[in-house]
């Protein structure tokens, strides 16, 4: 299995990397990690051109906080972000989702911004962002550019970044501040770092009566992009999330999902584990809440 | 399609050569190195086989273009051994839990085990076999290679040792 033939040329600013791109005409590809595409190009699914090869430049390979936010690179290696202190600390519901991504050697090149930019729909870091809630900063000779995250994907494989532009920062916001905050993530895949059949990842805060302030819950691997159910996000706004009103939310994800029957699982079963693992995740969330409440 | 001028150590040797932007660096490896130990099994990033240490950390040399190793530093499997013809410890406690059967396999398993005890000198069973994760073996079933670790590990901790400590503690 060998790639045909492309042109590769290695950058050391973002900025090249956009004239880069632009000077390909629709034709070329940002080469991060590689883990994904190089295998695509091994199988011919995709012809680029021209490979644009950012792995050294290193205004990509940054995690900073502050001002409310925390701004990762989106060269980021996915193992560094695992390791990150910040990221620890600041997005612990990214960092679980990471400890499913892949296996060490493939977390050791794959990056944080290209597997969003992939757009898996059953990619971890993807559904972690939409639950966190991320913007996308993209840039190309035109421009740079927010997208928020809930605008991002727009079908399996596909999103928002058009052709000549290069995915540059994610903005994660802190998580909500004081005690009472947790976060969850749960997925059903055939083997541990699969592709998930499904995944459900959430992000909680309790007030100091045990009731919900906020909450975000969003689904992966049940529909051509992961998923945000903000109506089981409204029915327990408030709640103490008893188990009535967890088994209430579950059953809005049943509802509200549209998972497709393929080879590895049936669309009832990915249904039924959808709104299974939404609720594993919030009793995870409601529990680690309830221990940083004190 | 581009040419590159590329510059790396393979196993503490530098080497120079010119590429073609798309040959992969486990076929340079390879081919043009002759350095068979590195296997190609998948050739798109499912089975591990080509494993080898880029900068010190385990990646799949299937998935790494050899144009970007430039400047780098590799390390194969036949990095691993003191010199030519020998066995490391690592090595040799595959050999002794028969950790192998057809090998296609253990080269990229030597790596991903190798890189786990540099970072990790005691690891647990689950970490052991977290971190040969990404790598299939069609033949053992796996718990020879998870005992050749645990195996090697308890071996190279016993190697720091005065010899007298580490006596007792084989006791
Ligand atoms: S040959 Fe590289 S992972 Fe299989
Ligand atoms: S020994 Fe044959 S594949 Fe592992």
């Amino acid at each position: 299995m060998k790639a045909a033939e492309f042109d590769y040329v290695r950058v050391a600013s973002v900025e090249a990397a956009c004239r880069a791109l632009a000077e390909a005409g629709g034709d070329g590809k940002i080469l991060a990690g590689g883990q994904t595409l190089v295998p695509m190009l091994a199988m011919r699914l995709l012809r680029p051109t021209l490979l644009v090869d950012v792995n050294r430049v290193a205004s990509l390979q940054v995690i900073v906080a502050g001002g409310g936010e925390i701004v990762i690179g989106a060269g980021t290696r996915q193992s560094d972000a695992l390791a990150d202190e910040i990221v620890r600390r600041d997005l612990p519901l990214l960092a679980k989702a990471l400890g499913f991504v892949g296996h060490v050697q493939t977390r050791n090149r794959g990056t944080v911004g290209g597997s969003i930019a992939n757009a898996d729909p059953a990619a971890e870091i993807a559904l972690a962002a939409l639950a966190l809630d991320c913007e996308i900063v993209a840039q190309s000779v035109r421009g740079v550019r927010t997208i928020p995250i809930a605008r991002f994907f727009q079908g399996a494989m596909t999103t928002a970044l058009a052709a000549d532009e290069c995915l540059v920062e994610l903005h994660f916001p802190a998580a909500p501040s004081g005690g009472g905050r947790g976060c969850g993530f749960h997925e059903v895949a055939s083997r541990h770092s699969d592709f998930a059949l499904a995944a459900a990842a959430v992000q909680l805060a309790l007030d100091g009566e045990g009731a919900c302030r906020s909450v975000a819950i969003a689904v992966g691997g049940v529909g051509g992009a992961p998923l945000r159910i903000d109506a089981a996000t409204e029915r327990l706004r408030g709640t103490t999330l008893a188990a009535e009103d967890l088994a209430a939310a579950a059953a809005i994800v049943r509802e509200v999902v549209e998972p497709a029957s393929d080879l590895h699982a049936s669309a009832d079963y990915r249904r039924r584990v959808a709104g299974a693992l939404v609720e594993r995740a919030l009793l995870d969330a409601r529990s680690e809440a309830l221990a940083g409440r004190n | 399609m581009s040419q590159h001028e590329i510059t790396f150590t393979v196993n503490g040797e530098s080497q120079s050569a010119t590429v073609a932007a798309r040959l992969t660096l486990v076929d340079f490896l390879r081919d043009a190195l002759r350095l068979t130990g590195t296997h190609a099994g998948c050739e798109h990033g499912v089975c591990g086989a080509c494993s080898v240490l880029l900068d010190g950390v385990p990646v799949r040399s299937c998935l790494t273009l050899a144009v970007q190793a430039d400047g780098s530093e590799i390390v194969t499997v036949e990095g691993l051994a003191p010199e030519p013809g020998t066995l490391g410890i690592l090595q040799d406690s595959f050999w002794e839990t028969h950790a192998l059967q057809c090998g296609f396999c253990t080269s990229g398993m030597l790596i991903a085990s190798h890189a786990l005890l540099a970072a990790n000198a005691s690891p647990t069973e689950d970490e052991i076999r977290e971190a040969i994760g990404g790598n299939l073996c069609r033949c053992t079933g796996y718990k020879q290679i998870v005992d050749a670790i645990a195996l090697a590990a308890e071996r190279l901790r016993g190697s720091n040792l005065p010899a007298k400590e580490a006596a007792d503690d084989e006791r």
